[in-house]
């Protein structure tokens, strides 16, 4: 746990900070967000005072450390910059054992610890420890300082614009790849960017800062769906509702026990059905209940016989653990108004319609 | 790639220049001349290298360390002064501060030693800063959040990306003082100088060039043995000849 109590750096004449005061809980990744200049970087370099606070206190886990050594802090908080930082001179085995050396661990422990972390960002030890830095992708690189910064197991890692630097389609990937590591660790993590999308992909709270101060702290949802001023509804984005879609799971939006018909039913049967709930299709399982195709109420209606000969292939179907964003963007590509919803293995679960998605986001606007 | 390309060529002319000046030396019947000198030129060569190793090794010594005074937080406002005061010296020629030296220690080698180490200390000093001054903001600022101290920062991430430049300096820094040390013979400092200025007082061109030909023997050696070790001492990841 991180508090911050009424932290304050003046630089000269500016207020760099203003008097902020806030509390990262264990395990959460607190995104810091806002506009250059305004304070969300100093605010992070006085965690592990790289920049000393003018006023105010920072604790950790309760522990005031204005009393701690800063070489001892450092070392106990992991580090992660925008141009990364790895030192050329080191192999990549040297660069991601610096703290563990520094804190006089046995070489043997660190480097065989070296080799596992290399392993959780999938880099084949065998192949990167002996490289040195100029000799790896800027994706490669950046996976290398995640894990230098995780070496020596530190509870707390900050983290400066981490993937700023990386091309679009790879930092999706190395984003991807962090929270997979993230659920695993659970560090409690102080994230800065300027990217309002990658703050609600990672976040699991978001500061605004603004001039120095600290203008709203929350839940990514509650950001995007209560901005508290007109300057965060702007900051966030006029499609900030759009943006929720990723923070909704299709599971919360879905129709649950959809009506369904098997292979073997009559067209009469899947017909009542239909008329029952009102739907203008019904999905068709197969004997275990995997969703296997479609039956529409015209065809059912016009027709007679079994389901088996007049149903056809599903539109499209989307996983219950995908987010709505995902869930959208199939129904547009299909152009249908409502996705099978399946889970990993293939058994349907619900379904989503354009009214159940609305619903949901519109459900936090009204509590 | 370009740089080491460069490197090779340079090494193939000086080889073919070496075998043409034999040639020529043999044809006019000069080597003989030359050979007759090669005691002197073996006990002489030992005194060149004597002179050339105590010099340089005050303006490493005192080079790098200031290098690096210079390029600290704190001295950093002095950096310019230092270097300008440095600058003159070595803008003064090297036979008026041998003269100057002379004046104040008397003639010997301590004098010799003077004049070649206020020649040697200047580039060995200026790569120094250059080298420690190139080394990216980033990467000191990760060294600090990772929590090293300041003499780590300097041992373990400034220094060896330093480490190309700086022997860089060092390799011209000795070149310079290895061609310089023949003027010490002038103030009674010894080396191969005694050979090349005997020679041109007694009109004896073998001499002269037993003087002068083991000079720049040396020069080249010692030119090879500063690349060579920064070939093999400057690590793989910051080294750009591997």
């Amino acid at each position: 746990m991180i508090q911050l109590d009424r932290l304050t750096k003046v630089f000269g004449e500016i207020m760099a900070v203003d008097n902020v005061t806030m509390e990262i809980p264990s395990g959460a990744v607190c995104v810091l967000l806002g506009p250059s200049g305004c304070g969300k970087t100093t605010t992070m370099k006085m965690v592990n005072r790289l920049i000393p606070p003018t006023s105010g206190k920072i604790y950790l886990d309760g522990r005031d450390t204005s009393g701690v050594d800063e070489v001892t802090l450092r070392r106990s908080i992991g580090y992660v910059i925008q141009q990364i930082g790895l030192f050329p001179n080191k192999t990549v085995e040297d660069n991601i054992c610096v703290v563990p050396d520094l804190l006089g661990w046995d070489r043997k422990k660190a480097r065989s610890r070296a080799a596992d972390l290399l392993k959780m960002v999938n880099l084949d030890p065998a192949v990167f420890l002996r490289r040195y830095p100029k000799e790896l992708s800027g994706g490669q690189q950046q996976r290398v300082g995640v894990v230098r910064a995780l070496a020596a197991d530190p509870p707390i890692l900050l983290m400066d614009e981490p993937f700023g630097a990386i091309d679009p389609i790879n930092r999706e990937v190395i984003q991807d790849e962090f929270m997979k590591l993230q659920a695993e660790l659970k560090k409690t993590i102080v994230f800065v960017s300027h990217d309002i999308d990658e703050a609600v992909k990672m976040a699991s709270h978001i500061a605004i800062f603004r001039e120095g101060r600290l203008v709203q702290y929350d839940s990514p949802n509650d950001i995007l769906a209560r901005p508290v001023d007109a300057f965060i509804a702007e900051f966030v984005g006029s499609d900030r509702t759009l943006k929720r879609l990723r923070l909704v799971k299709v599971a919360d939006a879905m129709m649950r026990d959809p009506p369904r018909v098997r292979a073997e039913d009559t067209l009469d049967t899947a017909s009542k059905l239909m008329e029952e709930h009102g739907h203008l299709s019904i999905v068709m399982v197969g004997p275990r209940g995997r969703a296997r195709g479609v039956v529409r109420r015209d065809v059912a209606r016009a027709k007679e016989g079994g389901v088996a000969e007049h149903q056809e292939p599903l539109p499209g179907v989307v996983n219950v653990a995908d987010d709505l964003r995902t869930a959208v963007s199939a129904m547009f590509t299909h152009g249908v108004t409502w996705l099978a919803c399946v889970d990993d293995d293939g058994f349907y679960k619900g379904y989503v319609t354009q009214r159940s998605i609305a619903q949901a986001l519109g459900a936090t606007y009204r509590d | 790639m370009a740089f080491s390309a460069l490197r090779n060529a340079r090494q193939l002319l000086l080889l073919a220049a070496i075998f043409v000046a034999g040639a020529y030396l043999q044809a006019t019947g000069l080597l003989t001349n030359i050979l007759k000198y090669s005691g002197e030129i073996v006990f002489l060569s030992g005194q060149h290298l004597e002179l050339v190793a105590i010099s340089s090794a005050i303006a490493i010594c005192t080079g790098i360390p200031l290098g690096i005074l210079l390029t600290r937080e704190s001295f950093r406002a002095y950096a310019n002064v230092v270097t300008q005061i440095i600058n003159i010296g070595t803008t003064i020629p090297t036979l008026a501060i041998l003269a100057i030296a002379m004046t104040i220690f008397g003639p010997g080698v301590l004098s010799a030693l003077c004049g070649l180490v206020a020649h040697t200390i200047l580039p060995v000093m200026l790569n120094t800063v250059a080298g420690l001054s190139s080394v990216p903001k980033h990467l000191i600022e990760a060294a600090r959040g990772m929590g090293m101290t300041p003499r780590q920062i300097l041992v373990r991430v400034e220094i060896p990306n330093a480490l190309f430049v700086i022997f860089a300096g060092i390799q011209t820094a000795l070149t310079i003082n290895v061609g310089t040390v023949p003027l010490a013979f002038l103030i009674g400092g010894g080396g191969l100088g005694e050979l090349i200025f005997t020679g041109i007082s007694l009109m004896d061109p073998g001499m002269l060039l037993a003087g002068a030909v083991a000079t720049a023997l040396l020069a080249v050696l010692v030119d090879f043995a500063i690349g060579q070790c920064q070939y093999w001492l400057v690590p793989r990841g910051v080294n750009p000849l591997r």
